[in-house]
């Protein structure tokens, strides 16, 4: 089982003539995502690692039958993308893409959220289900398939932690990772019942950051509706307030936003708080052994 | 972020016809004399430094003068100044005004909810976070309709204005409105608006442009932030590069990585000092600035922490030996590298034949780094 993605996922990429669509196409397939068309306006009649290209979303989704989409075109062209999308009847489009204006995010979330398309990111890594399909960015190379749920704020330090979770002999059923600004189209709260709702996903593994209040909602959330077990981890513990470390959401302001408040939040929730990413494969194991 | 000086904000404000007091910036105290003298800006008038940090008023970089000698002194005294940290380079002079009650009004984005939020306090003229929450009133606004006419009656409400206050409040709240979307704004917060007479009036100016947005505002482009020369350098460069107060720097790829990397070095008692996300990039060129970026901002010991997931760790070794060759010899660092993921046997190999120790364990190579930076070796 999966959450969101799986074999009937069939995925058009947006952007994929540029050098990030061209080679994350190429790894999706390998990962065996049914990557079915590719968008580039202007482009149609081409093809990229044997996908046929097409000038619109609304005729590669005819074409194709496609239901996702993985979005890499630039930040001031992504709002327009991703509209086009929703307006193709996909169901799930994730962005990868950076540096999106929150201001823009916000049209896009409403819009999508209107006409039942959910998203992914932005500034995100995508999501994954090893054996069943992948749209992202993800390396292929850290899954293993698992009992555990991921879901992340981040996207490197989510490759290491769930690297760590399959060479423990672990592994996943879908990671999810969030992205980094501040506007989301999946929060932690949104994708918290998809992995409770999944049967075989027996434990979640939750990576957040310093920067808003998407831990401290989560916590909430889980305490009232979550029975699975919860190991959590907060990165940016040492970073100063006032200074944006990275991701656009990852500051603290006038005082909200600490590692802190994040980490109580959740431990008063039963959540098992690793202080370094490094402990969280031991505590996912020991865990895991115990009966439920 | 783009934090715009109160002058700046008050500019804005104007465009979008918020009412303030008359005045003017200055930047030199005879500049301040010839503006009051002039009738400019009337007397009695008060003389603010045009810094990004608060408490302005506790800490001497409000003056009142009465007469145009004493605005001459009071802006000469606070253009001698440096106020935390910052020194400053302009005064706005402005009337000062017979002020009744002071009120709090902002607009910002709201990250749970996903929408932005219009606040409103009767307690103005302090800092918003000392405010009683009970006192603070919160509306979402949605986006794709706007800040509705009931909204703006609820927030006169709360504020206690009526009659034509609560009509002159009702063009402050729509330009507030206008100016969050049109401009990009994360933040538009003006604290104190005063009432004065039988309107309200902006006394002060906070607008915070989202980086993100630059692109299509290209009118900032020269507003001067709070960055370090060095971090001005890498935006331009577009390294994410942030610079704290210890003597370490991490080199990682992507920013949670890279804080988490932070965090492990503190629990070894290091102090980190820089923060630099190479993000998704392997590309050689990329990497040797972002190291001779590094060597710029003087550290006592660097640590390279780097998972390859798609890039591979052979290419980044061999970018990295690259980027330590280019790194003047007075400007040389000690380095703990842990490279980890894709080929990375290969990537490990790479680096001892150069010198560079590799450390698979994130603790060993955390203990390393504090211990290098002591002055003991890699």
């Amino acid at each position: 089982m999966s959450v969101l993605v799986d074999g009937r996922t069939r995925v058009v990429v947006q952007g994929i003539t540029g050098h990030q669509g061209t080679v994350h196409t190429r790894q999706m397939r390998l990962f065996g995502t049914q990557v079915v068309a590719g968008v580039t306006p202007g482009k149609e009649g081409s093809s990229v690692e044997g996908v046929p290209v097409f000038n619109s979303m609304a005729r590669a989704v005819a074409a194709t039958s496609a239901n996702a989409s993985c979005i890499f075109v630039p930040a001031p062209f992504a709002k327009d993308a991703l509209i086009e999308a929703v307006d193709a009847g996909i169901e799930l489009a994730v962005i990868v893409t950076e540096h999106i204006p929150f201001h823009d995010m916000l049209t896009m979330y409403h819009y999508a959220r209107l006409r039942g398309t959910r998203i992914i990111g932005p500034n995100c890594p995508g999501i994954a289900s090893p054996g069943l399909s992948k749209v992202g960015i993800i390396p292929n190379v850290v899954f293993r398939p698992g009992p555990v749920g991921v879901i992340s704020r981040s996207g490197t330090l989510t490759y290491e932690i769930v690297n760590g979770i399959s060479e423990h002999g672990l592994g996943e059923t879908t990671c999810i990772g969030l992205g980094g600004d501040p506007v989301n189209g999946t929060s932690f709260v949104d994708a918290l019942p998809l992995l409770e709702a999944d049967p075989e996903t027996r434990l979640i593994v939750m990576v957040g950051e310093i920067g808003g209040a998407a831990e401290e909602d989560a916590a909430d959330y889980i305490r009232r509706h979550v029975s699975k077990p919860v190991i959590g981890y907060i990165a940016g513990r040492s970073a100063p307030p006032g200074k944006r470390m990275g991701h656009a959401g990852a500051i603290v302001l006038r005082g909200k936003g600490t590692a802190e408040s994040k980490q109580a939040a959740l431990e008063s929730a039963g959540v098992q708080v690793a202080r370094f990413p490094y402990e969280i494969p031991d505590l996912v194991a020991a865990r895991l052994q115990k009966p439920a | 972020m783009v934090k715009l000086a109160e002058w700046r904000g008050k500019e804005v404000f104007h465009k979008y016809g918020i009412a303030l007091p008359r005045g003017t910036v200055v930047r030199s105290p005879e500049e301040a004399e010839a503006a009051a003298q002039s009738g400019k800006v009337p007397l009695p008038c008060v003389i603010k430094a045009q810094v990004l940090a608060g408490g302005r008023g506790k800490g001497g970089a409000v003056r009142f003068a009465a007469t145009p000698t004493e605005a001459r002194e009071a802006a000469r005294a606070i253009l001698g100044m440096e106020f935390k940290g910052e020194k400053v380079r302009e005064l706005i002079l402005e009337e000062k005004l017979a002020i009744g009650r002071e009120l709090y009004v902002s607009l910002t984005l709201d990250r749970s909810l996903r929408l932005p939020i219009l606040m409103v306090s009767p307690h103005g003229g302090v800092e918003i976070e000392s405010v009683d929450p009970s006192s603070i009133d919160r509306q979402p606004i949605h986006p794709f309709v706007g800040l509705a006419a009931y909204e703006r009656r609820r927030a006169a409400e709360f504020l206690g204005l009526s009659g034509p206050l609560a009509k002159s409040l009702e063009p402050v709240l729509n330009a507030l409105w206008e100016i969050f979307q049109k401009e990009d704004a994360e933040l538009v917060e003006i604290n104190p608006l005063a009432v004065v007479g039988d309107r309200v009036v902006a006394l002060d100016a906070k607008v915070i442009i989202e980086d993100d947005a630059a692109f299509r505002h290209p009118e900032y482009s020269e507003v001067r932030d709070d960055r370090t020369p060095l971090e001005e350098i890498a935006r331009e460069k577009e390294i994410a590069f942030v610079q704290l107060d210890g003597n370490i720097g991490v080199i990682a790829n992507g920013a949670g990585l890279t804080m988490a990397t932070l965090d492990v070095l503190q629990e070894y008692g290091g102090r980190p000092g820089v923060f630099l996300d190479l993000g998704g990039t392997d590309d050689p060129k990329k990497v040797a600035e972002a190291f001779l970026l590094m060597a710029r901002a003087a550290p006592k010991a660097v640590f390279l922490n780097v998972f390859g997931g798609v890039t591979r760790c052979d290419t980044v070794a061999n970018g990295l030996v690259e980027a330590m060759r280019q790194v003047p010899p007075n400007e040389k660092f000690p380095l703990v590298a842990r490279i980890r993921g894709n080929n990375e046997a290969e990537g490990v190999a790479i680096l001892r034949t150069a010198g560079i120790t590799s450390l698979p364990d994130l603790r060993d190579a955390g203990r390393a780094v504090v211990e290098a930076a002591r002055g003991g070796r890699p």
